[in-house]
């Protein structure tokens, strides 16, 4: 037996380039939108714009009263005025431009408050993953203390004893997110820091710093940016329920929330003036929204149940 | 309208993301007797496991079936609608994964999981599927029949676990049976109690079976017919008879080549005598260490106990044991990942700190860790380029320009292409991603590399490779490597001193060719004959030889007390071996056996004929090892 095993080796010697190693796994899957993804993508894409460019598009300014009733329907004009392609509100202010002026104020906002919670939450979260023992059982205890308040009660609390200014709701929105993302960020970094990769660092003798940046970080970083589109839609959502309580943003400034609120009582005169905001709302969570289940279902399935 | 089963031409293919597709199967056709077991054999990659899914009209998201037909008998099972492949699933033909610890749902009993399919497909009501059940569990050779069913599967041993999903699979009466790589990641003593036991309950049953591995000594045990498969297309086929002892394509020559030899003394290379050396490295000296609090310097579980080994200058220490030995924690005793609870590890000549937190740079330097598993051991977010080029940063200093060209040259050290610096790791294949693993390790500029099991997970022909080049790489930088494996062939190949691991303690240790010579430890008598030859009818062979008897049927039991071989040991002494430490004698220099019996009772039991000696006595049930799951 050995005879032939020495012929073929030799022989195999020969063969080595015709019979390369095979491939064993199926090549990644890059990131590819759907359809109603990339429906996502336009509609989030259209309301950045109209952060940015929202108030010179605007036909009239968001706290020029200049109809000539109030709950005026849409597609209709007033004299010397103008056109209000959505009608006007209780105050007779166009809806059309409140809503562009609005959208700088909801998506401006929320998107900075769920910056600032991503950043407290994923320093803390990565830290209690990374150190360990009593690091981490404090900042978890505190953590499930700011977790087991319902958040729009501590969020009024909050904006009932310090007032009610832009800086605080946005303070207010990212301490009660935050703790939802230290636990996402904590448990994405204790999966990571068990790898063999984040050991072999260790091994190697590198700093904490490396560990966290350089290999926790960058594996933890497509999961929380997942994360990230479907906080800044509860974080939205929690804005515009401050405002419909009158604790949001306060007027004349136009936010969706707030504006869904005022012009609620228009639905008994059949006025559609809270819907426009409303949709406003909607769309831009749902467009988050698809975006993120394209991203969840190139990751596998298990992502999007981690995040529940 | 003879044939059970057969695939005609058979084609699976998938869409890239450029909508090219891609063919994964190209035209396979072969066909399964009733009562033949087919082999599937070829390398990670060959589409052997995708054929095998496709017998049962399944493939993974994302595959298609362009063409061909898959026929039972005489029936397409492709152009089948759904709910009729599905009651052919689990029922007509079933299934074996290769895991079973993955198959198993650990919240369910054994018994309720072996019986759910044929209760689902309504073939057999439940009481008639658990005394099916039972009658398998007995044909299987398993523990306890009548109450196995009641146990939940962390309560067996993995080999019962493997046999268990045949029971699983074979409950329902199937036409055709499917296993797919049932045996690689077993230990070899459990591969061959595996084997054994499918085999068997394949002959009574007298279904058909396709069988897949890689490996070429296990199909020459079971298979009746043998296809070989390279990148979806059939190479060679035919009756395992002409496969083995006459190939004719190359590639299957290939394959034999890359079956693994027998150990015996002087398989290996001989030490370049520029490297030899009777200094130490490494030393460990009466190391115990385990895991749990340590309390008297005694960790709550003991791995290793009282374990002295030295690793010279430029040579290769191989361990070996089956698992749960403690081979693993022995190098991370080493490396400082897991702080021994007594004794001293030397590097040098100057005593390490336990934790590698307090040891130098200079010291982590020297020691370096390669991990088995090359997929979680890479940063999957991290270039080849960055993974290598970061340690010959940190130790050497080397930046820019000339960390590149160190990048280079390790890249060509370990035989990639250089290109591989800009690629990650997920677009390599498990070979190359091995081969970075190492070439990390080497960045370091290390003076011992511990390699961990690095080719149990790779397929023969890619194992065979990887030592190739872990031999060359010894020659060319004289590092020394502790090279731990369960596989003693290939550990006899390239080490040049043995140290056998059992239950945590050394049992016998020495240069290679005195450790694969008599006399034996027992212990490694057992493993040399569990590692399987090419050739048909070993298998029966083997089973006939004494220390099979008692060494299969068992696995590895750690004890405080006397020998912790001795429930497995043919030569066993009551009342000596189970009570006392056994004393070590040393046939040669250098060479050191553990064990009561001397070296003259060790090599007469060795040349006996065969005959039951004391210690079978004690393969009675009651002393079984599933008898401490209660």
């Amino acid at each position: 037996m050995s005879d032939v095993t020495q012929a073929s080796e030799t022989e195999s010697d020969q063969e080595k380039t015709i019979y390369d190693e095979l491939p064993d796994a199926p090549p990644k899957k890059k990131l590819k939108l759907t359809w109603t993804g990339k429906l996502g993508v336009a509609v989030v894409a259209f309301w950045v714009l109209m952060v940015i460019i929202g108030p010179w598009i605007a036909p009239f300014h968001e706290a020029d009263i200049i109809g000539d009733d109030s709950y005026m329907a849409p597609l209709t004009s007033t004299d010397g005025e103008g056109f209000h392609l959505l009608g006007t509100d209780y105050l007779e202010r166009d809806i059309l431009s409140r809503v562009l002026w609005g959208a700088r104020m909801t998506v401006g906002i929320s998107f900075l408050a769920t910056l600032l919670a991503y950043l407290m939450g994923v320093t803390a979260g990565i830290a209690a993953a990374v150190k360990r023992g009593w690091t981490d059982m404090i900042l978890s205890r505190i953590n499930d203390a700011i977790l087991s308040l319902p958040t729009i009660m501590l969020g009024l609390l909050i904006v009932v004893a310090l007032g009610s200014s832009i800086p605080i709701l946005i303070g207010t929105a990212a301490i009660i997110y935050a703790s939802s993302v230290y636990r996402i960020a904590r448990a994405y970094g204790q999966e990571i820091m068990v790898m063999d990769y984040v050991e072999s660092a260790q091994a190697r003798g590198e700093t904490i710093w490396w560990i966290i940046f350089r290999e926790v970080l960058p594996n933890a970083a497509m999961p929380l940016a997942t994360d990230f589109g479907l906080r800044l839609v509860f974080v939205v959502l929690f804005i515009s329920s401050l405002s419909f309580l009158g604790l949001g943003i306060q007027p004349p400034a136009a936010d969706w929330g707030s504006m869904v609120r005022q012009n609620l009582e228009g639905m008994q005169y059949g006025s559609l003036a809270p819907v426009w905001p409303a949709l406003a709302i909607a769309s831009f969570t749902i467009a988050i929204n698809l975006i993120v289940d394209d991203i969840s279902a190139k990751s596998g399935g298990d992502l999007a149940k981690k995040m529940i | 309208m003879s044939e059970l089963f057969e695939i005609d031409n058979l084609q699976i293919a998938f869409r890239k993301e450029d909508g090219t597709p891609v063919q994964i199967v190209k035209g396979v056709s072969f066909k399964v007797k009733a009562g033949q077991v087919v082999a599937l054999i070829g390398e990670s990659g060959s589409g052997k496991s995708t054929i095998s899914m496709a017998t049962m009209a399944y493939c993974r998201p994302g595959l298609h079936f362009p063409g061909g037909e898959v026929r039972l008998h005489g029936k397409d099972v492709l152009a089948m609608d759904p709910q009729d492949q599905r009651s052919l699933r689990g029922n007509k033909v079933a299934y074996l994964a290769q895991s079973a610890a993955a198959t198993f749902n650990p919240a369910i009993t054994i018994g309720e999981q072996v019986t759910e399919a044929a209760v689902l497909h309504g073939t057999m009501t439940q009481k008639e599927a658990d005394r099916r059940a039972i009658a398998l569990y007995t044909a299987l050779e398993l523990p306890d029949p009548d109450r196995l069913g009641r146990r939940y599967p962390h309560q067996v041993s993995g080999g019962q676990l493997q046999r268990l999903m045949a029971a699983m699979a074979l409950v329902s009466g199937p036409d055709l049976l499917v296993l797919d790589e049932p045996t690689t990641a077993l230990d070899v003593t459990t591969q061959i109690e595996v084997l054994k036991a499918f085999k068997k309950v394949i002959q009574e049953e007298g279904s058909a079976a396709i069988y897949v591995t890689h490996d070429l000594a296990v199909v020459a045990q079971v298979a009746d017919h043998i296809v070989v498969l390279y990148s979806g297309e059939i190479q060679e086929q035919g009756p395992t008879d002409q496969i083995i002892n006459n190939p004719k394509h190359p590639y299957t020559k290939r394959l034999m080549a890359a079956v693994k030899p027998t150990p015996k003394a002087g398989m290996g290379e001989d030490l370049d005598s520029k490297y030899d050396s009777k200094v130490p490295n490494v030393e460990v000296k009466n190391m115990t260490a385990g895991y749990g609090g340590i309390v008297n310097g005694k960790p709550a579980i003991t791995v290793l106990r009282d374990i002295n080994v030295k690793i010279k200058n430029s040579h290769v220490v191989g361990v070996i044991g089956e698992s749960g030995c403690g081979k693993s924690t022995l190098a991370r005793v080493i490396a400082g990942l897991l702080p021994a609870a007594k004794g001293e590890v030397i590097l040098d000549g100057k005593q390490l700190q336990a934790d590698l937190k307090h040891r130098s740079k200079e010291e982590l330097q020297k020691l370096q860790f390669v991990y088995q598993m090359a997929d979680t051991a890479l940063n999957p977010r991290q270039l080849i380029g960055d993974i290598l080029g970061r340690p010959i940063e940190f130790y050497q200093g080397f930046k820019g320009k000339e960390r590149r060209e160190k990048v280079a040259e390790l890249l060509r050290l370990v035989e990639l292409p250089v290109e591989f610096e800009s690629r990650y790791p997920s677009e390599l294949s498990g070979g190359q991603k091995q081969r970075v693993n190492m070439a990390r390790a080497l960045a370091a500029n290390p003076e011992v590399m511990l390699c961990d099991e690095v080719t149990s997970a790779l397929d023969s022909i890619v194992s065979s490779n990887v030592i190739k080049l872990l031999k060359k790489l010894r020659d060319k930088t004289g590092v020394s490597f502790v090279f731990i494996s369960h596989d003693l062939s290939t550990v006899g190949s390239f080490a040049d001193e043995i140290v056998v691991l059992y239950a945590g303690r050394v049992v016998e240790q020495g240069p290679v060719d005195e450790v694969l010579a008599p006399p034996y430890h027992p212990y490694t008598r057992l493993l040399i004959s569990s590692v399987p030859e090419l050739r048909i009818g070993w298998l029966e062979d083997t089973m006939q030889k004494r220390e099979m008897a008692v060494g299969i049927a068992r696995g590895v039991e750690i004890t405080d007390v006397g020998c912790p071989f001795y429930n497995r040991c043919p030569q066993a002494i009551e009342g000596t071996c189970n009570l006392e430490t056994a004393p070590t004698q040393e046939p040669h220099p250098d060479h050191f056996i553990s064990c009561h019996r001397s070296m003259e009772e060790i090599t007469a039991a060795e040349n006996a004929p065969q005959q039951v000696l004391h210690g079978f006595e004690k393969a009675a049930p009651e002393g079984d090892k599933a008898a401490k799951a209660h």
